[in-house]
């Protein structure tokens, strides 16, 4: 559902002290790790050494050298690809964050009514992708959907057959699905400000505009970076949502860099260039991951002790 | 100050009166904007569900007339009648199979990893490897490597077959299982473990006597996360399976797409059939299912 990223998990060094007990439970880990080395670890080495052969998906793989590279650093569709990616990725990350935050902020009062909200809030991120898309397919039909249905020419749009309204339409529908999960991060980040810091602010007379801008913000700084790390990290891998939903069209306006690898490799059957659009899949992941933690990794108590 | 701004005046009632210094409750008394959005966010986020839902009760001929947001008429179940006829209950069987099949031993074996690795980590340099390629496994994303599983379940014959769903899922929900059981395994006062080795316990018992039930609460929350991402799951249905006998629900509301096309109300009907039961899910498990989303973020 959400790609989850390594810097926005906590890892807490081994303490238990077991003195060479080690060895008789080393097994138990087994099972776990035949599974994940087999289905996971090993596609992963996998996919780089497909990049280096050509296979069409069914008969015998044969080596290719660059030549899988070659096609695909040559096309393009590669560029497109990963603007279209960057496009997403930057447009619902510019979306959800003000949004969620604002959410976050509201929901970590205590009241019950917002309590039931975000009961409700929750629900679209318990429908699949498939789901999702679908319905929104089926509501924004030019033809059948609530535009024509409301009479009101606005909605009645071609929302999916125009470039640029189906990338609006792509990132509405992240968002729809992803606003309320961030907005329960910040929910969580703001209900650890120690109220002390309000109750001062409120002393030296900040009103509540100031007081978000000079401590709730800055407080929440750790939860806005772990939160973009999702997002951005996360965004690479919206694949279900926009196959269903546009299949990357209109033309290849909203062809990513996850479905660009899905078409060369199961439509047009080119596995060799497929797993080379797949490890610049993981390279991008990786690059913007680390970026992120960079972004936030320094002075990690300074701004917590800000207004102490 | 959200009273002025609620549509709905029964669920205001509910709130508490604003006073006295209540942890972070007395903070947000004024923020109209947060408000805002909030209130704003709902109305966002019920107007779809609810035409979803009015829609599906609602016959084809009558959603072509009526304004679609006005609530049914004559409402008909006849277009879950014609979902439930195109092979639904298989397509439904499928997914449970498959979701079950998957999340019982991804948590078993994930547990066993966890409880190994918090146990015997300090000792074992073979186990604190295992606990550091699970953490790089949290960013392997699945897009990326479904060429080469691909090719292995192709090789191992298991091409077209549930089994092909479902050995890729255990391996993708293990390393964010065993982190989230491992660190609830760690909460656990190590006197206990201590107390059961004097007993002459064996690690083996230790791990269902002990550490079984005391994560129960955080199983409960893992399987819920792994049961919601699997039953979802699209990428590895198209992929690893073709025939309409294998077929899962999410896979099979896409085709109900493509096979009814301008039927909007079946299409939801379909839509609703297949969210129900986690939704039901969700009921059950609320609480146990947002604390398991946030374990690690935002702490």
């Amino acid at each position: 559902m959400t790609g989850l990223a390594p810097p926005a998990v906590r890892v807490r060094p081994p303490t238990t002290p077991a003195g060479g007990r080690g060895g008789s439970l080393a097994w138990m880990a087994l099972p776990a790790l035949a599974v994940f080395v087999a289905f996971g670890l090993i596609p992963l080495f996998g996919v780089l050494a497909l990049s280096f052969t050509e296979w069409d998906g069914i008969g015998d793989i044969h080596p290719a050298g660059l030549d899988s590279w070659r096609a695909v650093l040559t096309d393009p569709g590669l560029p497109h690809a990963l603007w279209v990616t960057f496009l997403v990725m930057a447009l619902s990350w510019a979306f959800q964050t003000p949004a969620s935050l604002l959410i976050g902020v509201f929901l970590a009062g205590r009241q019950r009514y917002r309590e039931i909200l975000a009961v409700l809030y929750f629900i679209p991120l318990l429908l699949s992708s498939a789901a999702l898309a679908i319905t929104y397919k089926a509501l924004l039909d030019p033809n059948f959907g609530i535009g024509p249905g409301l009479g009101i020419p606005l909605l009645a749009q071609d929302w999916l057959g125009s470039a640029n309204l189906a990338l609006g339409v792509v990132v509405f529908v992240v968002s729809w699905q992803f606003i309320p999960f961030h907005a329960l991060i910040y929910q969580g980040g703001v209900r650890q400000i120690p109220v002390a810091l309000y109750e001062a602010a409120q002393i030296d007379g900040a009103g509540r505009l100031r007081q978000f801008f000079s401590i709730t913000l800055p407080q929440l700084k750790y939860t806005v970076i772990t939160s973009s790390t999702l997002m951005v990290v996360g965004s690479l891998t919206f694949f279900d949502l926009i196959f269903v939903l546009t299949e990357g069209g209109p033309g290849d306006a909203t062809r990513v860099l996850a479905l660009d690898m899905y078409k060369r490799g199961f439509q047009a059957n080119l596995m060799g260039p497929a797993s080379a659009i797949a490890v610049i899949l993981v390279l991008v992941g990786l690059a913007l991951a680390l970026l992120l933690r960079r972004l936030g990794g320094r002075d990690a108590s300074a701004s917590q002790m800000e207004g102490m | 100050m959200s009273t002025t701004l609620s549509p709905e005046r029964g669920v205001d009632l509910d709130a508490p009166p604003e006073q006295g210094p209540g942890r972070g409750r007395g903070s947000w008394r004024h923020n109209w904007l947060g408000g805002l959005a909030g209130w704003l966010w709902l109305v966002v986020v019920v107007v779809p569900i609810y035409w979803i839902v009015v829609t599906s009760l609602k016959s084809r001929t009558i959603y072509y007339q009526e304004n679609p947001f006005a609530p049914p008429t004559e409402p008909t179940l006849e277009n879950y009648q014609s979902v439930i006829e195109s092979d639904f209950a298989r397509y439904f069987l499928n997914s449970v199979v498959v979701t079950l099949g998957a999340v019982l031993p991804a948590v078993l074996v994930s547990f066993m990893a966890a409880y190994a690795i918090v146990r015997g980590g300090a000792a074992s340099r073979f186990l604190r490897g295992v606990n550091v390629l699970f953490l790089m496994g949290l960013a392997i994303p699945l897009q990326a490597v479904i060429i080469p599983v691909y090719l292995i379940i192709i090789r191992l014959h298991m091409y077209d077959s549930l089994l092909a769903i479902i050995l890729p899922s255990i391996a993708f929900a293990v390393p964010l299982s065993v982190l989230v059981l491992a660190n609830f395994i760690r909460d656990v006062p190590k006197e206990l473990f201590e107390s059961m080795r004097m007993d002459g316990a064996t690690e083996w018992r230790t791990l269902w006597s002990l550490a079984f039930p005391l994560t129960r609460p955080a199983l409960v929350t893992v399987s819920i996360y792994n049961g919601l991402t699997i039953w979802n799951g699209f990428l590895l249905p198209l992929i690893l399976t073709q025939s309409p006998e294998q077929r899962t629900l999410p896979l099979a509301l896409w085709t109900f797409q493509g096979e009814y096309g301008v039927n909007v109300p079946a299409v939801l009907a379909s839509v609703v059939l297949a969210t129900l039961p986690i939704v039901v899910l969700y009921a059950l498990g609320r609480r146990q299912l947002l604390s398991g989303l946030t374990v690690g973020f935002g702490r």
